[in-house]
């Protein structure tokens, strides 16, 4: 099988903390995340526009909320870079607000969701019986019940506060993920390197910590990357349909909705906040893309060799 | 066989009730079916408030409602609209809406999506696997809020260039359409073909990714070699063994796609204006409907739990190594 997973369940058995090749196994997985052109770019547009909407607000001379009455509907001109809305909002200061809440969103939702997924599928996988049946039994129920709906209904009354947000989208996104952490322990709970810690009097919790996370980390690190773009378009399509951040307060998917009647009179009010919205979430699955083939090389590079 | 169904079966129905309890009890805590009739100026008297309250149910425990709309629905009653319109008769109308949308598209996507992920697991490293990876990334990245606004944008264009009305975005069919049943039918498919385009689209790059996966995963085994090695054509092989056994994995997908679909068409429904199942479930909660939201909860509920079974047996009956149990 792929050679990385031996080193690391090897190392974990010997002691626990082999430092030297824990590093080694990193550094060559970095290695080969760098190797990887579109990645790397991605991941450097992604920390800039991250960087780029919480710092340049304040430069800018327009506030996200602030009215030029002499620049109503105007396209795009030196004084406001994205044009202006029908009320003289500066699109450009809203776009970076808009932006501020999609992504702050999305990379919590694709946190939180994947811890949560981790604990619920390793504590199934690992002990089994009643807990196994009982957490599979309410991912069953999480998938039955419409997600969508019901943070539809919540939203409503919570007024798309951000926090409320994030809770209510983590909350309905990490059934798929447990799932396949909970075969991934499954097949790990009765190799060799666990048994033996079991027998030695390592407590379940310590084990799981020490010998079933670290091998079921690149999984669980891939779908946090691609989880971050599922986050954005849940959380901006939310927003598009008025069941997410509320006025006057914006999101890149309200935004996008403010700007879809006029969109072929007063383009600019939809292509700008539309293609910001498509290059996050095209940075973060070629991110989550190139993280997988870093983290699990085995599929590519082992068919080339046999071919 | 029978005993794994009816167990499953009675699963469904026991997760079924939950569900639609858990939906009934956030709705009826969040919604306030009456705001439009308080809200209304001059405020209409208190007695015509509390006479609609009655109406709804309203004064009763949330138990005894819940218990009131289960064993109408039991009898295939979902109760009606805070208008006093039937839900069920709504409901059917609304599925064929969006019957009448989205099979279209979602078939020849699959297909198509299907057939470019085989062929550019084929081609693997090569220049059209290489675009095709690309371009299906960058659809899968595209909203389809955004996307079928970029599709509307790009007819207007094509309309304005041709000088007549080739693509329409509005609707099913015009009012104005008249005349005999050929008019009605190109009609009918200038307004399909806008949406149908953007559903093509989202299923072609989902699926080709996910196909392109499968298939690599299949090119490498030794069966496609034993294929090649007892005589056959290598598009024999890569069609007949190849293509059969990576579609199986698919199975799963094809059947949760279809679950999904409904709800899932939100957007192209409401951006072209279509009145299915996603665009009432954007009135049902912008209404505050409880009646509606729970009969939507419960057409997802009830299409996942179908798509979950018919992948399990698809899945049992392609797959010999997959034994019921």
């Amino acid at each position: 099988m792929s050679e990385p997973v031996t080193t690391d369940s090897s190392t974990t058995a010997k002691s626990g903390v082999d430092v030297a090749s824990f590093a080694s196994r990193r550094t060559l997985v970095f290695r080969r995340f760098l190797r990887n052109k579109p990645a790397v770019v991605s991941l450097a547009v992604l920390l800039l526009m991250f960087i780029g909407c919480y710092v340049l607000p304040p430069l800018l001379p327009y506030n996200y909320s602030d009215l030029d009455y002499f620049a109503l509907q105007q396209p795009p001109t030196t004084d406001h870079w994205f044009g202006t809305n029908a009320l003289g909002q500066d699109l450009l200061a809203q776009t970076l607000r808009g932006m501020q809440k999609s992504m702050l969103i999305g990379v919590c939702v694709a946190f939180i969701s994947t811890v949560i997924a981790a604990t619920a599928g390793t504590i199934a996988g690992y002990f089994g019986h009643s807990r196994d049946r009982a957490l599979m039994w309410l991912v069953d129920l999480m998938i039955v019940v419409p997600s969508f709906l019901l943070i539809a209904i919540v939203v409503q009354r919570t007024k798309g506060d951000i926090i409320w947000m994030i809770v209510l989208l983590s909350a309905f996104s990490w059934m798929i993920s447990s799932r396949i952490v909970r075969g991934m322990t499954m097949s790990l709970r009765d190799r060799e390197f666990v048994v033996a810690a079991r027998y030695m009097g390592v407590r379940n919790w310590r084990i799981i910590v020490r010998h079933i996370l670290p091998n079921v980390a690149s999984i669980i690190i891939i779908d946090t990357a691609l989880n971050v773009g599922v986050a954005v378009l849940a959380e901006t399509g939310l927003s598009y349909l008025g069941f997410g951040v509320q006025p006057p307060d914006v999101s890149l998917g309200t935004l996008i909705a403010g700007g879809t009647p006029s969109v072929t009179t007063f383009p600019w009010l939809f292509l700008f906040p539309a293609g910001v919205l498509v290059l996050i979430i095209f940075c973060a699955n070629l991110i989550g893309d190139g993280l997988r083939d870093a983290l699990d090389p085995g599929s590519r590079a082992l068919r080339k060799a046999r071919k | 066989m029978t005993r794994f169904l009816a167990r499953r079966l009675l699963n469904y129905v026991v997760l079924l009730a939950l569900a639609s309890f858990l939906v009934f009890l956030l709705a009826s805590y969040q919604f306030n079916p009456l705001e439009n009739l308080e809200g209304r100026n001059p405020r209409p008297p208190q007695s015509v408030i509390d006479a609609k309250a009655a109406e709804l149910n309203l004064d009763k425990p949330i138990l005894i409602r819940y218990g009131l709309w289960a064993s109408g629905v039991i009898q295939g009653d979902f109760g009606t609209t805070i208008a006093g319109q039937p839900v069920t008769d709504e409901l059917w109308r609304r599925i064929g809406v969006s019957l009448r949308l989205l099979v279209i598209g979602s078939v020849i996507g699959t297909v198509i999506g299907v057939v470019v992920g085989a062929w550019s697991a084929i081609r693997q490293y090569k220049i059209s696997d290489r675009v095709i990876t690309i371009a299906s990334l960058l659809i899968i990245s595209t909203p389809v809020f955004v996307m079928a606004n970029l599709l509307i944008l790009s007819a207007l264009g094509a309309n304005s260039v041709l000088g007549v009305q080739l693509f329409e975005f509005t609707g099913e069919t015009s009012p104005d359409a008249i005349g005999g049943g050929w008019n009605q039918f190109v009609d009918r498919v200038q307004h399909l073909v806008l949406p149908t385009l953007t559903l093509v689209l989202l299923g072609l790059a989902g699926y080709s990714r996910y196909q392109r996966n499968a298939m690599l995963d299949v090119l490498g085994q030794d069966f496609i070699r034993t294929a090649r090695a007892k005589g056959l054509t290598r598009r024999q092989a890569l069609f007949k063994h190849g293509l059969r056994t990576a579609l199986i994995p698919m199975a799963t997908m094809f059947a949760y796609s279809f679950a999904g679909l409904f709800t899932g068409a939100v957007f192209t429904e409401k951006i072209f204006g279509w009145y299915g199942m996603g665009e009432w479930f954007v009135r049902g909660t912008t209404t505050q409907d409880i009646n509606i939201v729970l009969a939507i909860g419960v057409f997802a509920g009830v299409t996942v739990l179908l798509a979950g079974l018919l992948s399990d047996i698809v899945y049992a009956l392609l797959d010999p190594r997959v034994r019921v149990t």
